[in-house]
């Protein structure tokens, strides 16, 4: 049939994890085939890993990833503490569990913003990044960094939030709980949002049980996996909350999930602090003089899902072998369910909607693949399908009102 | 060899970054944090546009290659190929910890150097990652102005 088209996305994206290169193959408009290449972000954080010390590595993982620089010190301080055997204490517990909500809600945001983004709504991605800056602002009078937050330690935390800080983030949650209603609304209304979300990048029960795809991806179809219920770990299990799920498995479903998620994360933050002013202040980290010998799995639900350390300790100072899954390393090869047979400008929303976002597409101009002669589209044009598409939608809705 | 129109057309150098400038943004193997950052600097609360600063999509349009992130060696030819492509005279911003020095990834295995190892660098805004205010600040001086 058609001519064959190459459209190389990536491989600098800032929003994911892990940069990849995509190849999607088109004939017409429709995709057919969707390659990924990864090494791009090598740093070979394992081995480095290895020539740390415990209380180092926590500031090596929490460089992974920036958005998720919470989660992964949160699978690794698992992972140590169930080598060493402690039970951290209930302050500390709570203080991580704060950290881990806070961090979900400025990453869920910052989704949000970069979908509305991509379909078009600048003025989403401009209030979505508005409503998180009150988020880092939080941060950075908790920790005092606004990414990055180096709170975590082998038997706690390193830094105690004090009661008098209390007030100020009961009442900054008030506000954000305001600002997602609005944004929630906003985005659920939307007649145009609907046209261009739902039935896009469909997902089914059984294609997340074949790619073992997790976190919001995995509940947008329906399979209401959460390593906070199903693994409980930290304050978890001592607040009250609910695993968030929808049916559909479309794009429309992975957003209404974030977005009620945040609820859930707000909740979860104002239980913990309610609960940090009952308990005694300071007591925040054990002692640990060494880790035993031994190996360690710790696990912990990013804002993107499963986060897995594999810790070997053979009694020194530093970690024999560390192993780390990422999350969007599953969530990935669902692209190739999610997008083949799609056309472009639906496929380029479908990767986003796993949250490898990219926003940054100017950085596809980096990529040139001529080598196999086909014709290459580059990162404006992609976008600009993408909006265009979005503006005939509005067209026809507006029209019919 | 890249350093070349830096002695030669200083004059112009003054006249082409006087007025608004158009950035590009290249991420290495990153822990994505300055990447965010940068995004922030475009957002209501820092609105880097009003100072005529704009990420634009291509280098081909730029004034200034922003690059953060350690370079790794899949990165580094990447790098070259961007900066040989890009129309001088040019600045470079290297962000970051890991864009000034490596950071904590210098002693990975798969480092390729700092960025000014690669391309001459004109400014340096460290952290980790730098506020928006720092990297608005930086590179808002670094166009002469003050802020």
């Amino acid at each position: 049939m058609g001519r064959k088209t190459l459209i190389p996305i990536g491989p600098y994206h800032p929003l994911q994890e892990e940069p990849e290169l995509f190849k999607l193959y088109c004939d017409g408009e429709i995709v057919t085939d969707i390659k990924w290449e990864t090494g791009y972000n090598h740093r070979g954080i394992e081995k480095l890993s290895e020539s740390k010390t415990y209380d180092q590595v926590f500031f090596l993982v929490e460089r992974i990833c920036g958005i998720c620089s919470t989660s992964h010190p949160f699978a690794f301080a698992n992972a140590v503490e169930e080598i060493a055997g402690v039970e951290i204490p209930d302050r500390a517990k709570y203080i991580r569990t704060v950290i881990g909500e806070l961090e979900r809600i400025h990453s869920h945001l910052l989704w949000v913003g970069l979908a509305g983004h991509f379909l078009g709504y600048n003025t989403v991605f401009m209030w979505a990044w508005k409503y998180r800056e009150p988020v880092l602002d939080l941060f950075e009078m908790i920790t005092g960094n606004r990414n990055s937050y180096a709170m975590f330690k082998v038997g706690g935390v390193r830094r105690d939030i004090e009661n008098h800080k209390i007030p100020a983030i009961r009442k900054e949650m008030s506000v954000i709980r305001k600002k997602i209603d609005l944004l929630t609304g906003a985005v659920m209304d939307d007649p145009v949002i609907h046209a261009r979300t739902k039935g896009v990048g469909v997902l089914t029960k059984q294609d997340i049980i074949d790619y073992a795809a997790v976190g919001p991806t995995a509940r947008a179809s329906g399979i209401a996996t959460d390593i906070r219920k199903d693994d409980p770990y930290a304050a978890y299990p001592l607040v009250n909350w609910k695993v968030i799920t929808a049916q559909e498995g479309d794009v429309f479903a992975k957003a209404e999930v974030r977005l009620l998620e945040m609820y859930e994360s707000v909740s979860i933050i104002e239980q913990c602090i309610d609960a940090l002013e009952k308990l005694k202040e300071g007591d925040v980290s054990l002692k640990i003089n060494e880790i035993p010998a031994g190996i360690g799995m710790g696990r912990a639900e990013a804002p993107r899902g499963e986060v897995f350390h594999f810790v070997v300790s053979d009694g020194s100072n530093s970690p024999a072998r560390h192993k780390i899954r990422a999350p969007s390393y599953t969530n990935i090869a669902t692209f190739r369910k999610s997008c083949i047979g799609q056309t472009i400008a639906d496929a380029t929303l479908s990767l986003a909607a796993v949250d490898p976002c990219y926003c940054c597409t100017e950085r596809m101009a980096a990529v040139y693949d001529n080598s196999t002669g086909e014709r290459i589209l580059n990162a404006g044009e992609l976008i600009k399908l993408s909006l265009e598409r979005t503006k005939e939608i509005r067209k026809s809705v507006a029209g019919h009102e | 060899m890249h350093s070349d129109y830096k002695t030669k057309i200083v004059g112009f150098k003054d006249f082409v970054f006087r007025k608004s400038l158009w950035v590009f943004h290249f991420g290495g193997a990153s822990c994505n944090n300055c990447d965010i950052e940068i995004l922030d600097c475009l957002t209501p609360r820092h609105d880097l546009e009003r100072f005529g600063i704009m990420l634009v999509g291509s280098i081909r349009h730029a004034d200034v290659l922003l690059v953060n992130g350690s370079i790794n060696m899949r990165d580094r030819d990447r790098l070259l190929e961007l900066y040989d492509q890009a129309p001088k005279p040019l600045l470079v911003v290297a962000i970051g910890a890991c864009g000034c020095t490596g950071g904590i990834f210098a002693e990975g295995i798969t480092f390729a150097g700092p960025v000014d190892k690669i391309i001459p660098v004109d400014a340096y805004i460290p952290g980790c990652p730098p506020k928006p205010e720092a990297i608005i600040a930086g590179v808002a001086r670094l166009a002469g102005r003050k802020t």
